[in-house]
């Protein structure tokens, strides 16, 4: 009997298999089923390696979890889900991967604006930030936890205030490295095909940072081998000196040089002298007796 | 005679004049310089604001050489390499040059210095951009045609020698932006076929940049060019004063006079005012603009460059053809012609200045004028020479927008490329376009005015007649105005020589007066006449015989255009 109902019930199970074994969704519920063992078994298995025992490790993996929910909203559809980036059906890039490319990398372009792109263009511009300084490191940590890459700098490595910081070299470095495309004074300048160097006046101390580590959009990588941080740190000092410092001959006009001079050499200069020149004529004796004439003239 | 022409001082109660009168009195009757002065103290100017363009170089001129003289106490014309500890923060332990050290110090410590420093280049600026526009206002009125082609020619060359010198002292402070002028400057020479590798060790003494030229030139820019600029100044002037001022037309004003007012007291208390306004002027922004701010350039290095090089704007044009320029090269005997480099840094340039210096031949050979003018033409009077020199303006703009192209790209937020693109077609096709609108002006101003000498000023006054008809009253114009807007020559179109004689025997000069016949079509077939005695008369005979019936007004003349006197 015992035999016989465990038969039963054993039969039903095997019964209700065998018989829909050949139902259209017979070979779909068994791939569920076996994803959904195959992905138990890694949810109970796979974190237990690194398994959250500290509350700050916790926390930091929640602020990864909050900052792939973030990308997967903001980032995703350039960038791919897990940040491997996207490339359009013609070949060219949509996003770029984001693997390896650092907490530093995600501060800079979101914490200036710059991402998310309102639209794909040659370069990202500088707009209003999107997310709250929170959402922005837990994006930086999201992406920091695909592959490991430049971290976010640390307050003491740009403080420009601490002994040994040296303007004249980091102007030397800079005239170097970035005033080709940045200008000797940070006033940024033209690239190719709608890229721009942006203009560094104003910009944060931590952000030229972090664009000097990760190379956003044209600029080359200068990481620490290349520049070291003390060099970065000058280069920093440089350009706060330079902004700081007053116009000692006057009106800056732009402190762009010969074009915005020349325009002001002839509209100012010569205009204004030209003005002068035609009041002079208007005080002259002729002009005066031409008045005179023409008055006499008209009340005749 | 001399000895009448003073008026007797001797019993003035002002000691002053007094003390002058016998002054003057013991020069007169020993050299007897009176009537000489007297001559040129009584020569006559005309008065125009755009006779005062020259007058402005002039002084911008003096004040460059005063402020020069003061730079050159401190300025050290040498590339010696020393590590600069002077007074500027941002460049202490940087290794420069002794120039660029000693612009910083002109800039920071000298009292005054930075002053004299923007004084010279502001006024570098002015002084050029002045010459410009006298040139432009020559050209325009056609004051360079006989007698002063050669005075076009000395102001001409005045110009370059001005620019030249700008350039030589753009580049003396051996700053980073200037000595990427000057790296651009040798390419040019590099580019030139044959010599240009020997020319540039030549000049460099050695390869580039060496250790010479800062000190060559400072000889170049303080000493040579200089010279020849106050030497041609002198002649330039000279020639004027013998020739005389040109004039406008207008009534009383013909040929063989000048009217206007006695250089003293008249024009030496104008000019000497205007120069103190320019030096007022100049000075004012100079100490409140500021310019070339060599220490954020930093010292020149040949591994650096900055963004954003320009050259002064007087050199614009150049830099604007170079990056305007396609990069063709060729190549003959496997050596290679970098055309890219050679057309728009030395056949430019050399095109645009033979054409400016032989272009009041050029107009001689159209006209077959070959007599004096001392009367101005009015621009719209000579439509084909007016809209050419627009062109050329345009053209010379064009060149010039180009030479900013990214300072542009960045303002406009318009991709570097596309400004770039956008100037190559314009260079090509802007010019002829300003062309055909210049000259469409210039005939429109002309059918205007001579509508205005046939029919008088619109009034602006609307009377309707018993029949209903709406009209507006013309008024005359007064004489003097009228004998100003026909006092030009009516222009002869030549038309070309028979190309055989009557006895059937080809002309040999047949080719050559068809093409001076071309030209002479491309001046001046075009131009509106004004009216002839005949068509005034019948105007005039017209308007006093419906005068009586519409109380004075000229009916008609909305509608009837030329053809106003054969209504009736």
């Amino acid at each position: 009997m015992s035999r016989s109902s465990a038969g039963r019930t054993g039969g039903w199970l095997s019964r209700t298999l065998s018989r829909r074994r050949r139902h259209p969704l017979a070979a779909v519920t068994v791939l569920l089923v076996v994803l959904f063992a195959c992905g138990s078994a890694y949810a109970a298995f796979a974190p237990s390696s690194q398994s959250p025992i500290h509350g700050a490790e916790t926390a930091q993996s929640t602020e990864v979890e909050e900052g792939r929910q973030l990308f997967a909203i903001g980032c995703a559809s350039c960038h791919g889900l897990r940040g491997e980036g996207a490339v359009r059906e013609n070949g060219t890039v949509l996003g770029p991967s984001l693997v390896g490319v650092g907490a530093a990398a995600v501060d800079f372009q979101v914490g200036t604006g710059r991402m998310p792109m309102g639209s794909p263009a040659a370069q990202a511009p500088v707009k209003p930030v999107a997310y709250s300084d929170e959402q922005i490191d837990a994006l930086a940590a999201y992406v920091a936890s695909l592959a490991p890459g430049p971290e976010i700098p640390e307050e003491e490595q740009y403080d420009t205030s601490v002994d040994g910081a040296d303007p004249a070299r980091g102007g030397l470095l800079f005239r170097t490295n970035c005033a080709q495309c940045h200008n000797s004074s940070g006033q940024g300048g033209a690239l190719t095909y709608g890229q721009e160097a942006p203009n560094l006046t104003g910009v944060e101390p931590k952000y030229i940072y972090e664009a000097m580590l990760t190379g956003p959009q044209a600029m080359p990588v200068f990481n620490d081998e290349t520049l070291r941080p003390e060099d970065k740190r000058d280069i920093i000092a440089f350009l706060e000196e330079v902004q700081e410092m007053p116009d000692p001959g006057g009106l800056g006009i732009g402190r762009v040089g010969p074009v915005s001079e020349g325009l002001w050499g002839w509209l100012v200069g010569l205009g204004g002298l030209i003005a002068f020149a035609a009041w002079i004529v208007t005080r002259s004796a002729s002009a005066r007796s031409a008045t005179k004439a023409s008055s006499a003239r008209s009340s005749s | 005679m001399s000895s009448t022409t003073p008026p007797d001082v001797s019993a003035s109660r002002n000691t002053a004049i007094r003390g002058a009168g016998k002054v003057v009195g013991f020069v007169d009757e020993r050299i007897t310089s009176s009537n000489w002065l007297k001559r040129n103290l009584r020569k006559i100017f005309p008065d125009h604001w755009s006779f005062l363009l020259g007058e402005i170089a002039l002084f911008s001129l003096i004040l460059i050489i005063l402020s020069g003289v003061f730079l050159t106490f401190w300025f050290k014309p040498s590339m010696a390499h020393i590590t600069y500890e002077g007074a500027y923060v941002p460049m202490r332990g940087i290794a420069m040059s002794e120039a660029y050290a000693s612009t910083l110090e002109l800039s920071f410590e000298v009292r005054g210095g930075l002053l004299m420093r923007q004084v010279h280049h502001w006024s570098t600026l002015v002084f050029i951009a002045a010459m410009s526009a006298h040139m432009l206002r020559v050209f325009f009125t056609g004051a360079f045609r006989k007698p002063r082609e050669l005075n076009w020619l000395v102001g001409l060359t005045l110009l370059v020698l001005g620019v030249a010198n700008g350039f030589t002292g753009y580049s003396l402070p051996d700053d980073l932006l200037s000595g990427t002028g000057l790296r651009i400057i040798e390419g040019g020479i590099l580019a030139i076929p044959v010599v240009g590798t020997y020319l540039s060790y030549f000049i460099f003494g050695g390869e580039y940049p060496g250790e010479d030229i800062i000190t060559r030139l400072y000889a170049i820019h303080i000493l040579l060019v200089p010279g020849l600029i106050v030497a041609l100044v002198t002649v330039h002037l000279m020639i004027l004063w013998y020739q005389k001022h040109t004039q406008w037309p207008g009534s009383g004003k013909s040929e063989k006079n000048v009217v206007g007012y006695p250089f003293f007291p008249i024009y030496m208390t104008k000019a000497g005012g205007f120069m103190f306004i320019v030096f007022g002027f100049i000075l004012l922004m100079s100490a409140t603009v500021q310019i070339n701010p060599v220490w954020l350039y930093g010292p020149y290095d040949p591994s650096q460059v900055t963004a954003g090089v320009q050259p002064d704007w007087y050199i614009g044009f150049l830099d604007g053809g170079l990056r305007l320029m396609p990069p063709w090269e060729i190549s003959i005997f496997g050596y290679n012609i970098p055309l890219s480099v050679l057309i728009p840094a030395m056949i430019l340039p050399g095109v645009i200045l033979t054409l400016l210096a032989v272009y009041p031949w050029i107009e001689q050979k159209v006209t077959g004028d070959k007599r004096e003018h001392h009367i101005l033409d009015r621009p719209r009077n000579m439509p084909v020479r007016t809209s050419l020199g627009v062109a050329f303006i345009v053209f010379y703009i064009v060149l010039w927008i180009a030479g900013g192209n990214d300072f542009f790209a960045t303002v406009l937020e318009i991709p570097v490329n596309w400004v770039s693109r956008f100037l190559q077609f314009s260079l090509i096709l802007m010019p002829p376009i300003a062309f055909w609108i210049t000259k469409r002006i210039c005939l429109g101003l002309q059918r205007r005015e001579r509508e205005k000498v046939l029919h008088g000023r619109e009034s602006g006054m609307i009377v309707v007649s018993p029949e209903g008809e709406f009209t507006e009253r013309h008024e005359p114009l007064d004489p003097h105005e009228a004998y100003e807007l026909v006092a030009h020559e009516r222009p002869v179109v030549r038309e070309p020589e028979p190309a055989t004689d009557p006895n059937g025997v080809p002309n040999p000069n047949y080719k050559k007066s068809l093409r001076r016949a071309r030209l002479s079509h491309f001046y001046f077939a075009d131009v509106i006449d004004k009216p002839t005695r005949d068509e005034l008369e019948r105007v005039h005979h017209h308007h006093e015989e419906i005068a009586p019936s519409s109380n004075g007004e000229t009916p008609q003349h909305g509608a009837s255009d030329d053809q106003g006197g054969q209504h009736h």
